[in-house]
């Protein structure tokens, strides 16, 4: 009976250390889980370079620490918002959409429409093609004359 | 003695070029001819000038002048013979004069032109530029001389051209040396290729100025200039690649593009240039696109002058580090000034550049139209750009934030409009000038789509769901069918009238249709990079692990073996840390690789991927030496990169294809006349 009491009290204190050490020894995150938020961010030393392929020492730290942080669970967006609260908005590979950022934002779709108009402005300038002028109505073979005729007609121009 | 020499001889050239200026503008004002052929003279002269003080240069460095701050800044001792002789653009002051050669000897070579039918341009021409010569010699002569010594005061040491009062001279015993990222062939030459492809666009632009001035504002200066546009165009094509292919091979990034504002500043001047080249035919062909083709060409110089003060004023590193540099202001106003006088002259033009009225119809799908659209593609791209690489220096100047516009943002945004390039790169060659419907189009295309949808059906059938790579893997099989039909059905037309065998019929074709073929085969080249582009972009893979001997990572179907881990010093003094990987694919053995990482006696670190490329794909693995190696543990990362040599490939056809569209015509006065309404045999554009 003193004997089962004593394995079970070892069986107890070794099933409580394994749980201790399997709590305290979170898997470390792989390289790859580091660099799939590094390579989101920028070098906030160096010019315009991922925070992924960055050689400096610093930049290893800060890698080091996102590490750190993942094995302590935090999640991708917490991670990301903690460097801009330190290093401010420009490790973010694309401005953040607030205040004068939004111009950025703004000027592709403003030039695509300006853009659009001024299509729109120049072939409203051009006449119209009038059906029974356009002479492309014939039949195949017909249509292979047409190209040749195009095409010595394209080539004598191009004088 | 030799750099009073060289610095004399640039005040000198200055002097010339000024004297140009004044010479071309009296001779013109005053229609003294005399004044006029001074001014060529003078700006025929500026080449030897200029020419004498870039040997003068070279000679300092071949000869380890180190008493001279450039020499002292981009040479040592240690470094082979070729690389001192490259050095002249090594560095800061001596891109600025190799530019200034460079330009000099493109504004002589264009002297020499016969001028008879076009006298009246010949001022304007030699003004222009004559004017950027003297700019950039003024940036050498009074900002950063590649002739200033060294000079050792109480305040220290500073380079100046002359003894100061307190002064001593300083005589390092060796140099700096080059950085060692840029001793690599790629580097070597691309920064030439850049200079020549910027420099080549001045010639359009100095054309389209002289005819805003004298007001004959027909082709005339198109058709002289299209040729000097196509080998600027090309030339800058190179350098763009050569660039990709520098960062592909020693960044160790495993990319070849990063959307970095220094790749943006030689990208947006081939961006305006590349619409300009097509759109240039419309105004020859029909008179239509005056505007448009002078606001492309002042754009185009502008951003070229844009592109060397982004890359030359350290303005991207920070807008204060603009305000603290000498030539950053210089360049600025030099591009105001461009701006103000271009715009002006364009607006008092304005109504003489109307284009002629289309006196046939012109349907909305018609080869103009197309072209025009294309334009505006390449506009919006252009824009974005632009926006891209001024904003974080906007935010930092009016908001004082900075912020990083990155490949994300760029990459979102251009990508629809790249795609739309690739679909009219398609259609328009079907199209036909002034007219177009959709039939017409899309009876001539269902016989090169039939083929290209081969390509997106057995990616569907083979499991590819991703949209985006579905609708790039048919509007590039499309692009390059039509294009292939085009010679098809060319030469076919050409050996039916004719009566020749069709590989004699596309050989004439193509030799007497040069522009318009090189051109076609320009567009396969686009569609093979743009695979490359769709290869890495959609598909890239990588993985990074520390491993021991032994040890392997797996990716994609590879399995890539660490065998040995070897350090020693290369005779130029670096140390060199070098892998030995064995790379297999499904069990079969394909060989070694070599990831390398050099540190260079200077402390510069150089991280060289070991590449194996196959047209399929690239296996690419760098040694992480910005981790922690040991022999036990080493931390490699590797890349998977499907397609990219396609984009070597594409760069190599598209050389050609500019070299076809290019070459030099045989003089079109000895085609006898009868010959010219033939078929085919007018001489090619």
């Amino acid at each position: 009976m003193k004997r089962s009491f004593l394995v079970l009290i070892l069986l107890l204190v070794l099933g409580a250390a394994w749980a201790g050490s399997a709590s305290a020894q979170q898997p470390t995150p792989s390289d790859d889980q580091v660099n799939a938020i590094a390579r989101q961010l920028f070098c906030p030393v160096c010019q315009n370079t991922p925070l992924d392929v960055c050689p400096t020492e610093a930049c290893h730290q800060w890698r080091e620490l996102i590490r750190q942080m993942l094995a302590e669970g935090k999640s991708e967006a917490y991670i990301k918002q903690y460097f801009v609260d330190n290093y401010g908005a420009r490790v973010l590979s694309e401005p953040p959409q607030v205040g004068f950022n939004w111009l950025i934002y703004i000027v592709p779709p403003v030039a695509f429409l300006a853009g659009v108009f001024l299509l729109y402005r120049a072939y409203r300038t051009w006449p119209r093609m009038q059906k029974e002028s356009a002479p492309e109505s014939g039949s195949a073979p017909a249509a292979k004359d047409e190209y040749v005729d195009r095409l010595e007609e394209e080539l004598r121009k191009r004088r | 003695m030799l750099a009073d020499f060289g610095f004399g001889v640039l005040v000198l050239t200055f002097l010339v070029a000024l004297f140009g200026i004044a010479a071309g503008i009296y001779g013109y004002s005053k229609k003294e001819g005399r004044w006029v052929e001074s001014a060529r003279r003078a700006m025929l002269l500026t080449f030897p000038l200029v020419t004498l003080g870039v040997l003068s240069l070279v000679f300092l460095l071949v000869s380890g002048h180190y008493e001279i701050k450039y020499v002292y800044e981009v040479t040592s001792s240690t470094m082979p013979l070729y690389l001192k002789v490259t050095a002249l653009w090594g560095g800061q002051a001596g891109s600025l004069l190799f530019w200034s050669w460079l330009m000099s000897a493109f504004a002589s070579a264009v002297m020499l032109r016969q001028w008879d039918r076009d006298r009246e341009f010949l001022p304007w021409v030699a003004v222009v530029t004559g004017a950027t010569l003297a700019f950039f010699l003024s940036l050498s002569l009074f900002f950063e001389n590649p002739f200033a010594r060294w000079w050792q005061t109480a305040s220290g040491e500073v380079g100046a051209m002359f003894q100061s009062a307190g002064a001593t001279p300083l005589v390092p015993p060796d140099g700096a040396g080059l950085n060692p990222l840029l001793r690599h062939p790629g580097m070597i030459i691309h920064p030439p290729m850049l200079y020549l492809g910027f420099v080549s666009f001045v010639i359009p632009f100095s054309f389209a100025i002289a005819a805003l001035v004298t007001g004959r504002t027909d082709d005339r200066w198109i058709r002289i200039t299209r040729r000097w546009a196509l080998w600027a165009w090309l030339f800058l094509s190179c350098g763009l690649v050569l660039g990709m292919w520098w960062a592909y091979d020693v960044l160790g990034w495993g990319g070849y593009w990063g959307w970095d504002p220094v790749e943006i500043a030689a990208l947006m001047p081939w961006l305006v240039g590349l619409p300009f080249l097509h759109t240039v035919m419309i105004q020859e062909k029909r008179g239509m696109f005056k505007r448009l083709n002078m606001v492309l060409i002042i754009l185009t110089y502008v951003m070229v002058i844009f592109g060397t003060f982004l890359t030359r004023s350290g303005v991207l590193s920070s807008v204060h580090a603009f305000a603290e540099s000498a030539i950053g202001p210089m360049f600025f106003i030099f591009i105001g000034f461009t701006l103000i006088a271009s715009i002006s002259l364009l607006i008092h033009r304005w109504e003489g550049l109307k284009s002629e009225v289309p006196l046939e119809s012109t349907s909305l799908l018609s080869r103009e139209a197309l072209f025009l659209l294309a334009a505006v593609l390449f506009g919006v791209i252009f824009i974005v750009c632009f926006s891209g690489v001024v904003f974080p220096l906007a935010s930092e100047a009016v908001v004082n934030q900075q912020i990083t516009v990155g490949p994300p943002w760029y990459k979102h945004i251009v990508g629809p409009f790249f795609a739309g390039l690739l679909l009219l790169m398609g259609v328009t060659p079907l199209s036909s000038w002034t007219y177009g419907t959709l039939k017409m189009i899309g009876r001539s295309a269902w016989k090169p789509a039939v083929p290209a949808l081969v390509v997106p059906v057995v990616l569907l059938v083979t499991g590819m769901r991703d949209v985006v790579a579905l609708v790039g893997f048919t509007l590039a099989p499309f692009a390059v069918c039509v294009t292939l039909y085009e010679f098809g059905r060319g030469a076919a037309a050409r050996a039916r009238s004719q009566g020749e065998n069709l590989v004699v019929a596309l050989w004439r074709l193509v030799g007497r249709n040069r522009r318009r073929y090189g051109g076609y085969i320009i567009h396969i080249a686009m569609v093979m990079m743009a695979l490359a582009i769709l290869g890495i972009e959609l598909f890239q893979t990588t993985t990074q692990r520390s491993l021991a001997t032994g040890e392997s990572i797996q990716l994609n179907g590879y399995t890539i073996r660490y065998d040995s881990l070897a350090q020693f010093t290369y005779t130029d003094g670096r140390m060199v840390t070098r892998a030995v990987m064995s790379v297999f694919k499904d069990g079969k053995f394909l060989g070694e690789l070599y990831p390398r990482y050099d540190l260079f006696p200077d402390g510069q670190p150089m991280t060289i991927p070991a590449i194996r490329s196959t047209l399929a794909d690239d296996l690419y693995i760098v040694l992480v030496n910005w981790e922690n190696i040991s022999v036990l543990q080493t931390p490699f990362k590797v890349f998977h990169n499907p397609l990219v040599s396609w984009l070597w490939l594409g760069s190599l056809v598209f050389i050609f294809g500019t070299l076809v569209a290019a070459w030099p015509d045989k003089d079109p006065v000895a085609v006898p006349a009868t010959m010219k309404a033939g078929y085919g045999t007018s001489p090619a554009n």
